[in-house]
């Protein structure tokens, strides 16, 4: 087995989530995430996985009924006692369903970040941002003669793209991805498994997905969550051979989930 | 089996109610065809007189003042219920989504819009146009102004709930989107629900543009009932619904058809105007 790196770039500490009282969605999830890796998030649906990483960047805070406790570090800032604004802009993410912004162009929907809260850029830092955004996703050779054109004309696959490059811009230490490539065709899925490899020097990257193919192809590292609660966590390769929690086995070979 | 009649009643009804349509217009088109044979089609829509014949005067009658009058009255009221309904709308349909206090604000808009236009008009009557008057804006305080200011306030619950819905519209995915890239709430508002559903309130506004214009009772009481063209927001004037209520009890002959004609004509608009207004919806939504 590889020697991975082992930095922590993001630590969670007994971190609990409930959108009711008394009821914890994630319960007491402590795990550090390491830099420049994949970590995979599995588990069986309503195990918490998408609210564990909205937790991160959070967005559990547009819903006011939702309450959060714990410590979220990273890069050693704490998360939780920052602006989410810059919390957000810290940890970028990829949702389920491509949702770029129909208003506006392919160009425009890469700078969202920038245009969004008004941040002036000169034209040559624009382009340039542009293409290599695009770029580092695949998708630049794709669009580069229709970039006025808007998002919404894309077609799944390069909507998500589309969608990594514009949190790609901003240059985020973490990227947080809610099952990516399950609103998407095996091609396009296959397009994007290949694009997180390579981003991975980039950006580190915490994928939740259903399928665990994908997880065992693509990360390094693997969670499994079960009811709230973080059951293993581990690299991957050990995880899918020789899993030290009978609930694991249990998942990774179908018997549930 | 009962499907089948289900459906046949369903289709006769559209019939009926088609028919009902084609009848109208076809009944009004007569009415109107004399008062377009002595003045001409366009010579009636582009005079401005209107003079009934009394003895020996000759009479004549042309739709252009109340045209004017009733592009004036709703114009304005648009534009003074924008800046009201606007703001009720976000509030509404974004910044207090699911609180008490959209529910119990937007419960206070359709009970606005559900009063009839009468009551308005009477409380236009008794208490707007003595505030008027006492501001010493007209001497009457019947007018262009007047009217407008009604209503502005009638439109206002129909533009408002109508935009609210469109703005509730926004997959909550794009504003969730915008937030994950640091956006604040009045950002994503700005550059996010608002551009998104632009088209939408665009049609709302049409829509209750469409409303002003064939809006008839509070308008009649309101606006002074001159036939000329208004010389500007304090004068008095018709618009084509009030001069109709105003003028047809007493009408026969040439006048009567003339009134009709603008009957027409307004139907004709407002069909219009509300038909873009759909079109529009429509094509928002897809
Ligand atoms: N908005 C919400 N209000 C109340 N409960 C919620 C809400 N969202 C999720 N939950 C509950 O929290 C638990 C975890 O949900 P979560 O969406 O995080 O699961 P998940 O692992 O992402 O599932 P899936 O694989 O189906 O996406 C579930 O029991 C779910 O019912
Ligand atoms: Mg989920």
């Amino acid at each position: 087995m590889e020697n991975l790196n082992k930095t922590p770039i993001l630590s969670l500490k007994k971190l609990c989530v409930s959108y009711t009282p008394g009821k914890f969605a994630v319960n007491n999830v402590s795990a550090d995430i390491y830099e420049g890796l994949i970590t995979s998030v599995m588990g069986p649906s309503g195990c918490g996985k998408s609210t564990l990483i909205r937790a991160i960047n959070r967005m559990h805070e547009l819903y006011p009924d939702i309450r959060i406790s714990g410590n979220i570090e990273l890069k050693g800032r704490d998360l939780l006692h920052i602006n989410p604004s810059e919390v957000r802009r810290m940890a970028g993410m990829v949702f389920q369903r491509p949702n770029p912004f129909p208003t506006m162009s392919i160009y425009d929907n890469v700078l969202a970040g920038y245009k969004l809260i008004g941040i002036k850029q000169s034209r040559h830092e624009k382009d340039e941002l542009v293409e290599s955004s695009l770029k580092s996703v695949g998708l630049w050779d794709e669009v580069k003669d229709g970039l006025s054109k808007r998002g919404s004309f894309l077609s799944g696959g390069q909507q998500q793209r589309l969608c990594i490059a514009r949190a790609l811009a901003l240059k985020p230490d973490i990227l947080l991805m809610d099952e990516p490539t399950s609103a998407l065709d095996p091609i396009a899925t296959n397009l994007i498994e290949e694009l997180l490899v390579k981003l991975k020097k980039e950006v580190t990257i915490v994928i939740v997905t259903h399928n665990m193919t994908q997880a065992a192809r693509i990360s390094d590292y693997s969670m499994f969550m079960y009811l709230g609660e973080l059951v293993e966590y581990d690299r991957t390769e050990i995880m899918f051979t020789n899993p030290s929690d009978k609930r694991t086995e249990e998942y990774l070979t179908g018997k549930f989930g | 089996m009962s499907d089948k009649i289900f459906r046949s009643l369903l289709l006769v009804s559209a019939l009926i109610l088609l028919l009902i349509f084609a009848g109208m217009f076809f009944s009004l088109s007569k009415g109107a065809v004399p008062a377009f044979r002595e003045f001409g089609f366009f010579g009636f829509i582009f005079s401005d007189k209107w003079i009934s014949g009394t003895g020996q005067s000759t009479e004549q009658y042309g739709a252009l003042a109340f045209i004017a009058g009733t592009l004036m009255t709703s114009i304005l009221a648009l534009l003074i219920c924008l800046p009201f309904s606007l703001p009720v709308a976000f509030f509404v349909g974004e910044y207090f989504r699911g609180k008490k206090v959209a529910g119990v604000l937007g419960g206070i808009v359709d009970l606005l819009a559900g009063i009839p236009s009468i009551v308005y008009g009477l409380w236009g009557f008794y208490a707007l146009r003595p505030l008027i008057q006492s501001l010493g804006l007209s001497e009457q305080g019947f007018g262009v102004l007047t009217s407008s200011l009604v209503l502005a306030i009638m439109i206002i619950p129909y533009a408002a709930s109508l935009s609210a819905e469109f703005i509730r519209m926004v997959p909550q995915e794009l504003k969730e989107g915008a937030y994950s890239l640091g956006a604040t709430r009045a950002e994503v508002i700005r550059n996010i629900i608002f551009p998104t559903s632009f088209s939408g309130i665009f049609s709302a506004y049409v829509l209750a543009l469409g409303r002003a214009i064939g809006e008839t009772m509070a308008v009649t009481m309101l606006i002074g009932n001159t036939s000329r063209i208004p010389r500007g927001l304090m004068d008095t004037g018709n618009t084509m619904a009030s001069i109709i209520a105003n003028q047809f009890g007493e009408a026969d002959g040439l006048k009567l058809s003339s009134l009709i004609a603008i009957g027409l004509l307004l139907f004709l608009i407002t069909a219009i105007v509300n038909f873009l207004g759909r079109l529009m919806i429509k094509r928002h939504s897809v």
